[in-house]
């Protein structure tokens, strides 16, 4: 129970309730379980070209030939990728940076994969650069970062618009995503 | 709006109390101790979500008690909101609107607007520059509430740029030659820039709309009827922590930021010698002043006092110019004040469309103030 409790996201009751079904679980369960966890560990790493994390040197998305390699988007974490994956919009490249630059956490560009990022940027096969890091303080921050780097190098550069849920009622929206929302308006 | 209920269940002193209130005045009587600011401090947090006595909230719980919970019913012109506040030490606290829980406890924010004078609002015109800065900024949040936003921007900025200086600084004292890492410090500046333009910008509109209502204000609750000259006017300027070579500070963002950016250039120095951020709103100070002389060092306790409260009340007057009726509540001030003052802050308060007094006294609540009584004794309140 105690390692269970220590994943993220799972407190001491969902450890205790995940504990005990393992108990009660058929054995065979169990085992592909053990498995899967240790397989994960062994067999994933990170892309050598992106940081994505891939099961083989390269990741999915890098070795796919029918995607585009002139557009390439900037994330914070694999997971950012799994994000984008879902909504089957994007069909260029990623690059992962592995976190924000964050003085708090002594987190500067030098810790980030931004020298890889420029690498792969001097042969000038990528047309434009999508910086799709989170829109708080440490992602605006290096998206602004990366902007200044390599907008010298005449490519597009931009940014995620950040505005209204899709589905949602205005009326609960908080104040700050809606002032963004109007600031960020277009006309139709 | 008006407060019709506040309901308390382990808060501070109260195990379980039930208070309805009505428009108009209301007088909290009882002896010291007796539990009065207990009440204001739990309408005071459901409006802030802050007590004005504390900072912390374990002393708000009652002792032996896990949790406090604060209701409220408050009456708008068409509706009425119920509020509900779930107050647990060391725990996130959990809010409700309506029967909904909402998803952060700010979304609580405006269903209540308060304006109260307490004895610690003193240090708004004793205390420290950031005293009378949260007292902008406060009042920015409570007039526009998108303003909470902008300033945890400037201030996680603040933090990161403050953290980065730091190390450099470090780096420097320790290292020798190498500065550290300040690669990314023009995109700290920009950014500080552009949230603290924004703020700036607030905080001198608020200013501009606050400055007439202080003189005002400070005029009715302090002039002296045997001086006929009257008292000497009371103004405050907004003094930013940088030098201005227009003279005039500009009030729209635009115009802010590349002299904020400027300013931050020109000091980068002597902030990577000092490692902290020398130039921005966080440093800016708003210079209170009678006639001629400042405030702070030069005026008296009673010129303080009646400082502070002009401070209150205009924005008070403020948020009332709005369209916005806040309750307004008064913690023990009538007792500091001479019968000539109290009746002139009487007639100032008429019309309000609710105003809580808190008393040990009856006799110091003007006539024009004695509405409703209440009876604080012993954890318990009771109509009188």
């Amino acid at each position: 129970m105690d390692e269970l409790g220590r994943l993220p996201g799972i407190g001491p009751k969902s450890a205790q309730r995940i504990a005990f079904h393992v108990l009660a679980a058929d054995p065979i369960d169990v085992k592909r379980l053990a498995v899967a966890l240790q397989r994960v560990k062994e067999s994933v790493r990170f892309c050598e070209v992106c940081f994505n994390v891939a099961e083989a040197d390269r990741c999915k998305v890098c070795r796919d030939p029918r995607r585009t390699d002139e557009v390439l988007c900037v994330v914070e974490e694999p997971k950012d990728v799994v994000a984008i994956e879902r909504t089957g919009e994007f069909r260029g490249r990623y690059h992962v940076l592995g976190g924000a630059i964050n003085p708090l956490e002594g987190i500067g560009p030098d810790h980030l994969r931004i020298r890889d990022l420029l690498v792969r940027l001097a042969d000038g096969v990528i047309k434009e650069l999508i910086l799709a890091t989170d829109p708080n303080t440490e992602g605006e921050a290096t998206a602004t970062y990366l902007a200044l780097l390599v907008k010298p190098m005449g490519l597009t550069v931009t940014r995620l618009a950040s505005g209204l849920p899709v589905g949602g009622d205005l009326e609960y929206a908080d104040e700050i995503t809606l002032g963004r929302a109007f600031e960020g308006r277009r006309e139709m | 709006m008006y407060l019709r209920v506040l309901d308390l269940v382990d808060f501070r002193s109260y195990a379980r109390a039930t208070v309805e209130f009505e428009p108009g005045p209301s007088v909290l009587v009882g002896l010291n101790g007796a539990g009065k600011t207990n009440l204001i401090e739990a309408a005071h947090y459901i409006a802030t979500l802050g007590s004005h006595r504390v900072a912390t909230d374990t002393p708000l719980v009652r002792a032996g008690a896990s949790r406090a919970i604060v209701r409220a019913a408050i009456a708008h012109v068409d509706r009425e909101l119920l509020v509900e506040l779930s107050i647990e030490p060391g725990k996130a606290n959990r809010a409700r609107l309506g029967r909904a829980p909402v998803n952060r406890t700010r979304d609580i924010l405006g269903a209540l607007r308060l304006v109260l004078f307490a004895p610690e609002d003193l240090s708004l015109v004793r205390g420290d520059p950031g005293e009378r800065r949260r007292f902008l900024d406060d009042l920015l949040v409570l007039r526009q509430p998108r303003y909470a936003g902008v300033r945890a921007d400037y201030d996680r900025v603040l933090k990161q740029r403050n953290a980065l200086l730091r190390s450099a600084y470090l780096a420097r004292r320790t290292g020798g030659s190498r500065g550290g890492d300040l690669s990314t410090l023009d995109v700290w500046d920009a950014h500080l820039a552009r949230h603290g333009a924004e703020l700036l910008a607030g905080r001198l509109e608020l200013c501009a709309a606050l400055g007439p209502h202080v003189g005002q204000a400070y005029d009715a609750v302090s002039r002296d009827r045997s001086r006929p000259d009257g008292v000497a006017e009371a103004r405050m300027s907004y003094l930013p922590s940088w030098e201005d070579a227009s003279g005039r500070p500009d009030t729209a963002v635009a115009d802010i930021e590349p002299v904020l950016r400027e300013s931050l250039a020109a000091a980068r120095t002597s902030e990577i010698e000092r490692g902290i951020t020398l130039v921005g709103p966080h440093r800016d100070e708003l210079v209170l002043t009678i006639g001629d002389l400042p405030v702070r060092g030069y005026a008296s306790h009673g010129e303080c006092w009646s400082y502070a409260l002009a401070l209150k009340l205009s924005a008070y007057d403020v948020l009332r110019t709005d369209g916005i009726e806040p309750v307004l509540v008064m913690d023990d001030v009538f007792a500091e004040l001479d019968s000539d003052r109290r009746q002139r802050l009487a007639q100032t308060l008429e019309g309000a469309s609710q105003v809580l007094v808190t008393c040990a006294v009856d006799a110091d609540v003007p006539a024009a103030l004695r509405g409703r009584r209440y009876l604080v004794a012993e954890g318990e309140v009771r109509r009188a």
